[in-house]
């Protein structure tokens, strides 16, 4: 018994280890981001910067809002989240809808229809063909319509309906309603908890996107934010090369050094407001998760 | 089941009826089932090129689609002939084999650490913080991780510090280091978020199971390994179903924003090279082989892993 009881103690000490270890390893990365875009990019160079900052300055924040290519890139961002969001979770549901209902006619093969899309994929040549047939490329376009449709977040959203009481629709339905009153008047309405997880989802995906408009728009005008940052990742990347101490002693050396800040800032910016929804997503998600783990 | 309740719900109509009954239902569907049409489907009916000499240029889209000279396998054949074969399906089954060595147990082992800590703010605490690496894109993911493995970064600091290395370790110029870079940093960013699923099924346990073996005198570490870990099973069978039916989904956005110069005979995955080859290069038919070789081979995997699973644990995806 005692021996067992030591045991459990050096167990618990194991366990709350590697909470620890967890805990850190993911919390310092974005804590020394924040710190670096803090610190003054001149002192920065001099190293050794990493859990508050040594010359405490808004400096590269500053230059990010002189910066038109972040900014623009930041409104494009914003455009993008605001008006795809809103309507892939109106697509998702309208779907989701008549295929949680039992009746539906042909509802295993519509089921098969939507799901195999999981599975298999033409690949990334055939749908920039596709996108090109379109006529999409370089335009807005191409950042709303290819992302309405997302079969595993309509698998959330179907799985909630089915569980939703049948009562309520069948009383409607007797009062005279279609099956289009009782989608936009009742089940809509009952389903909010679950669109909203779904539609934060889709927020953050827009948000975070920039395969698409690297690759399949030109004009700077649609670049998003993402898509500028990797801009500035692949001019530290061959920057990187070089030492720090080189880059000190090279005549271009105010330039590399900002440069260097202003992917902390931009980093950070593109972060913040993923770090500010987070609260609201975490209450909705957990539930939300293990709803389509459990169908899919 | 549903059969018969649908028969007994139609009341026993035609077809015809019960179609002109549900017409609703098919007008909320009409945007998702064009959607998946236009996007999904058109690119598999798309995969058509890849056995064509596709040159753009000259006539309508579709005259240049199907007007194109039929080739046949030749593309797949130049595929499997070129040098770049292997070294692409080497760092491909690498990265996966490595990030499935690391990033499958992990979610598992801090689901059981998580539920084995006391219930309050730390718990809460050490859980929302690990979550939230998966939220960001891999852009940011990526700049934290090479901010971090840069020579002045924290990480090689404390290598230094702790007397490991004597000299900053030039990490991201390191070839087949890159291949652990991407296994551990794929492992940082989704070890939380994957915990979720094995920490619901852990919720579901019945806790009369801990009781009894708590009477019976076992510890702690034999309560979880003799009753959480087996009510994961489940769990982990279906999600290890995913994850070896994605072994050529080796990823492409970690290693193209992660790679440099330095690295790129490690760095190159399958989706890379259709990539650079299909979009970049402007071999539209061969990158498209490239292409349809991976989605082809990923789906035999998940049918054949899927079956497996279904004969061996009754536990399947379909």
């Amino acid at each position: 018994m005692i021996l067992d009881r030591f045991g459990d103690h050096i167990f618990r000490f194991i366990v709350y280890s590697i909470l620890i270890l967890v805990l850190l390893v993911t919390f310092l990365p974005f804590w020394n981001i924040l710190v670096l875009s803090l610190n003054s990019a001149e002192d920065t160079v001099r190293g050794g910067v990493y859990f508050w900052p040594r010359v405490l300055t808004l400096d590269s924040y500053n230059q990010i809002l002189k910066d038109s290519e972040i900014m623009s890139g930041l409104w494009v961002t914003v455009k993008r989240t605001v008006v795809g969001a809103p309507l892939s979770v109106l697509v998702i549901t309208m779907l989701a809808y008549p295929l949680s209902r039992r009746n539906l006619v042909g509802r295993k093969g519509w089921n098969l229809y939507f799901v195999f899309t999981m599975y298999f994929g033409g690949g990334l040549i055939p749908y920039y063909m596709v996108l090109k047939a379109l006529n999409m490329i370089d335009t807005f376009s191409v950042f709303i319509l290819p992302s309405l449709m997302n079969v595993f977040y309509m698998i959330i959203v179907r799985t909630f309906m089915e569980q939703l009481p049948g009562e309520i629709e069948e009383s409607a339905r007797v009062d005279g309603a279609n099956d289009l009153t009782i989608f936009f008047r009742i089940v809509l309405p009952l389903t909010t908890p679950v669109l909203a997880t779904v539609g934060l989802f889709q927020a953050i995906g827009h948000w975070n996107s920039w395969f698409d408009s690297y690759a399949f728009t030109y004009s700077s005008d649609l670049k998003t934010l993402q898509a500028v940052l990797v801009k500035i990742l692949s001019q530290f990347q061959t920057g990187g090369m070089v030492s720090q101490t080189q880059m000190l002693a090279n005549s271009a050396k105010r330039n590399a050094v900002s440069s260097d800040t202003i992917r902390m800032a931009a980093t950070m910016v593109a972060t913040l407001p993923i770090i500010l929804v987070y609260p609201f997503l975490q209450k909705y998600f957990v539930k939300g998760m293990t709803l389509g783990a459990v169908k899919s | 089941m549903y059969k018969a309740s649908a028969v007994k719900l139609a009341g026993g109509n035609s077809l015809w009826n019960r179609l002109k009954e549900q017409k609703w239902l098919f007008v909320l569907m009409l945007p998702a089932f064009i959607a998946t049409l236009l996007f999904s489907y058109g690119p598999m009916f798309g995969m058509y090129m890849a056995f064509t000499n596709y040159q753009p240029g000259g006539g309508t889209f579709l005259h240049q689609f199907f007007g194109a000279e039929f080739v046949g396998f030749k593309w797949l054949e130049y595929f499997f002939t070129t040098g770049d074969f292997y070294r692409i399906m080497r760092n491909t089954l690498a990265t996966s084999l490595l990030t499935l060595l690391f990033g499958f147990p992990a979610p598992i082992i801090l689901a059981l650490m998580l539920n084995e800590a006391r219930q309050g703010f730390f718990k809460r605490f050490v859980q929302t913080v690990s979550y939230l690496p998966h939220f960001i894109s891999w852009v940011i993911a990526a700049n934290i991780v090479i901010t971090m493995l840069a020579s002045d970064g924290m990480f090689n600091n404390l290598l230094v510090l702790l007397g490991i290395v004597k000299e900053p370790v030039a990490f991201l110029q390191n070839g087949p280091l890159f291949w652990w870079i991407i296994a551990l940093s794929n492992m940082w960013k989704e070890m939380g978020f994957s915990a979720i699923m094995y920490l619901a099924a852990i919720s579901a346990v019945n806790p009369e199971l801990y009781e009894a073996a708590r009477v019976d005198g076992a510890s702690r570490f034999r309560q979880m390994w003799h009753i959480t870990l087996p009510a994961l099973r489940p769990t982990i069978v279906i999600l290890g179903i995913l994850a070896v039916g994605g072994i050529l989904n080796a990823g492409f956005e970690q290693q193209y924003l992660l790679q440099n110069n330095t690295v790129l005979e490690y760095s190159e995955v399958i989706d890379i090279y259709a990539y650079k080859y299909g979009l970049q290069n402007s071999m539209f038919s061969y990158g498209a082989a490239v292409g349809m070789f991976k989605s082809v081979v990923a789906f035999i995997l998940v049918v054949i892993v899927n079956r497996i699973s279904r004969k061996v644990n009754d536990q399947a995806l379909f």
